[in-house]
């Protein structure tokens, strides 16, 4: 009987059984960042317990950074505070930190995979629900919490239950103007949002095998908004070809012996799975959220639902996502007036999203009282985006080039909603004050659908612009 | 180790019907710009009470005390904070009975000593208008007969055996029970041919 790919690292990095069917499962990759980890690091310090495997954890700052001047002290002196402990952390415990002098850093689940940190086969761990990103590279990767954290440094290890695997197979092809981002929006409206509690997502089919790693990125990213702790790709030549020359990539001779190993890693041919659901690429369109959670969502011709047409179960939610985001039933998606623009987060702010949504900005001009804000994922990508003259691009569309950071995906800096303002957002959370404002709204959508709303300051299908 | 089993809770309940509450809610983010837990209870669904305007379950004085908090569906989803069970701990719940929680939630409030239960959606319904009729009852969460019991009966709870267990042995901080595997940590590293860099 075949193997799935997460059976196979799952039985490598077991270090035993624990009581009642957990497993204790080695950590290979252990990313930190200043939220979740200063908890951790004093506990682990009151229990006089040092971190066991230094080397392999690294760090960054990404979620209280300010967009807009990075020059310390930081303005915010609770945000000064936070990044101060987690840079005196990493000195006492000998962890690489990648600073903003290192030219290295940016949002954890962006600089992971650029540096080559994140790879097929290994298992992740990060205090940070989207950590399900790196599996991407076929590695199984662990959104945890800070007392895990605690337990990962001390141990290297995490106690966890196996989960089920479930194979999405998303066949034939994407239509122009349509992304990952539609993809995995459209699977979460399919499985909803707790549909995947207990499962590890397993993304195949030949829209998948044609994604770039930028594009699995993004699917696996937002499996957890799925309810999936984890999500996973297999690792192809177009994972291998990413990875190579990557700083943390192994080089040389080396590099073709990971290869071999790589690709024995991937699920068999006739693996088991626990289910499996299929979709077709070609019934994808733009999907934008008009609700409170990623799974409340449609195409961009489509209509905000009917109180009355959905099931009973689903109607108190409903009646509370359309209250808060102040749309009524029947109203055509396409058309609902933005006032904020957002292109950035872990989800879609790599050099590729950026480049989709310079070709919109190209066309035009951001409506006039439009906030429209460019925040790049990583110093990296900031570099890139440059030498390409998107900043230019962006800059003389109305768009405001930012540096990088989590920013206004969730608000823990300066960049945040103000009052009800309405925001088209390529990040992942559309729920009640995510962005900063409690009455705040947010529409989910693409990165090249952000910059359509931000042209025509309202929703637009891209399509109708490229 | 360490950690005291975890048999039975018993208190006072809360009921809050909204399904899909995800830990934003909970917490908001511009409330995590500190580097402790201390004092997150203040803040806890901040947002949700003001714009209820005193009508939010937190803010009803039938409640008032309570540490057992009855919720809908898929509870805690969302974001991985700690922050979220830790600021209703801090607040006084003790325990959790609902329809389903999300995996990181739950697993964050085992790691805190805090048991989450789920019951038939119908057992739910009856459980949550029976603290509303009546909120100064006793509610007990049961975890080794595996039961919620209020004034009008008794409830099957289900609960993942790994959680159960290690609330009931009192290895639910997992630190210790991880470093027991001593050198085995080392010896699944080496057989990983990554490790050393292939």
């Amino acid at each position: 009987m075949g193997r799935s790919l997460l059976d196979k690292v799952w039985d490598l990095h077991t270090v035993g059984e624990l009581s009642g069917g957990q497993t204790q499962l080695f950590v290979g990759l252990h990313l930190i960042h200043e939220v979740t980890s200063p908890q951790a690091f004093a506990a682990l310090d009151q229990q006089k317990l040092r971190v066991r495997f230094p080397e392999r954890t690294f760090a960054t700052a990404d979620h209280i950074v300010p967009t807009d001047s990075s020059a310390r002290p930081l303005q915010d002196a609770l945000a000064e505070a936070m990044l101060a402990r987690l840079e005196q952390n990493c000195r006492a415990h000998a962890i690489q930190f990648f600073d903003h002098a290192s030219g290295r850093q940016g949002i954890v689940h962006v600089i992971g995979p650029e540096l080559g940190l994140s790879q097929p086969g290994i298992t992740i761990a990060c205090g940070d629900s989207h950590t399900s990103t790196h599996g991407a590279f076929g590695a199984i990767a662990f959104g945890i919490g800070t007392s895990q954290v605690r337990d990962v440094l001390a141990s290297q290890c995490m106690a966890v239950r196996r989960p089920r695997v479930r194979r999405i197979e998303v066949s034939g092809a994407l239509s122009a103007g349509v992304y990952a981002k539609d993809v995995i929006l459209s699977i979460i409206r399919r499985l909803g949002v707790k549909g995947g509690i207990g499962f590890a997502y397993e993304y195949g089919g030949d829209v998948i095998d044609a994604m770039s790693m930028e594009e699995r990125l993004t699917v696996c990213n937002m499996s957890v908004e799925g309810g999936a702790r984890v999500g996973y790709v297999n690792p192809d030549e177009r994972t291998f070809d990413y990875l190579r020359a990557r700083e943390f990539a192994p080089k040389g001779a080396a590099y073709e012996r990971a290869r071999v190993w790589w690709t024995s890693i991937a699920s068999d041919p006739d693996a088991q799975y626990d289910d499996r659901i299929a979709l077709a690429g070609e019934e994808i369109a733009p999907t934008v959220t008009w609700g409170i959670n990623p799974g409340q969502n449609a195409a961009v011709h489509e209509r905000v639902p009917s109180v009355d047409r959905v099931s009973i179960e689903e109607r108190a939610g409903v009646e509370e996502a359309l209250a808060h985001m102040q749309l009524r039933s029947g109203d055509p998606i396409a058309g609902i007036p933005i006032d904020v623009a957002f292109i950035g987060s872990c989800t879609n702010s790599r050099i590729s999203d950026l480049r989709e949504a310079a070709r919109v900005a190209e066309m035009g001009h951001v409506a006039t009282g439009v906030r429209a804000l460019v925040v790049p994922g990583s110093q990296e990508v900031f570099r890139q985006a440059e030498s390409e003259g998107l900043h230019e691009v962006f800059r003389s569309a109305g768009f405001e080039w930012r540096e990088p950071g989590c920013s206004m995906c969730l608000a823990m800096n300066p960049d945040k909603l103000v009052g009800k303002e309405m925001c088209a957002s390529s990040s992942n959370r559309n729920f009640k004050g995510r962005q900063g404002s409690p009455t705040g709204r947010t529409l989910l959508m693409s990165p090249a659908m952000v910059a359509a709303a931000a042209l025509r300051g309202q929703v637009t299908d891209v399509r109708e612009i490229l | 180790m360490g950690s005291d089993p975890v048999v039975r809770v018993s208190g006072r309940g809360c009921v809050l019907r909204t399904h899909d509450i995800d830990t934003d809610r909970i917490i908001p983010a511009r409330f995590m710009r500190q580097v402790t837990f201390e004092g997150l209870e203040k803040y806890l669904f901040v947002d949700d009470r003001a714009q209820a305007k005193g009508e939010h379950p937190l803010d009803d004085e039938r409640f008032e005390g309570a540490s057992i908090l009855v919720v809908g569906r898929n509870f805690g989803c969302g974001s991985s904070r700690e922050h979220a069970p830790q600021s209703l701990m801090r607040h006084g719940f003790r325990a959790f009975v609902g329809e389903s929680f999300a995996e990181i939630f739950l697993g964050n409030c085992v790691a805190l000593g805090l048991p989450c239960v789920t019951l038939e959606p119908a057992d739910l319904g009856t459980l949550m208008d029976s603290i509303d009729l009546e909120p100064a009852q006793e509610i007990a969460v049961d975890l080794e007969r595996q039961c919620v019991r209020c004034r009008v009966g008794t409830f099957a709870a289900q609960q993942a055996e790994d959680a159960r267990s290690r609330l009931l042995d009192g290895t639910w901080d997992a630190t210790g029970v991880l470093l027991e595997a001593g050198d085995a940590i080392e010896s699944t590293a080496a057989g990983l041919p990554y490790i050393e860099g292939f």
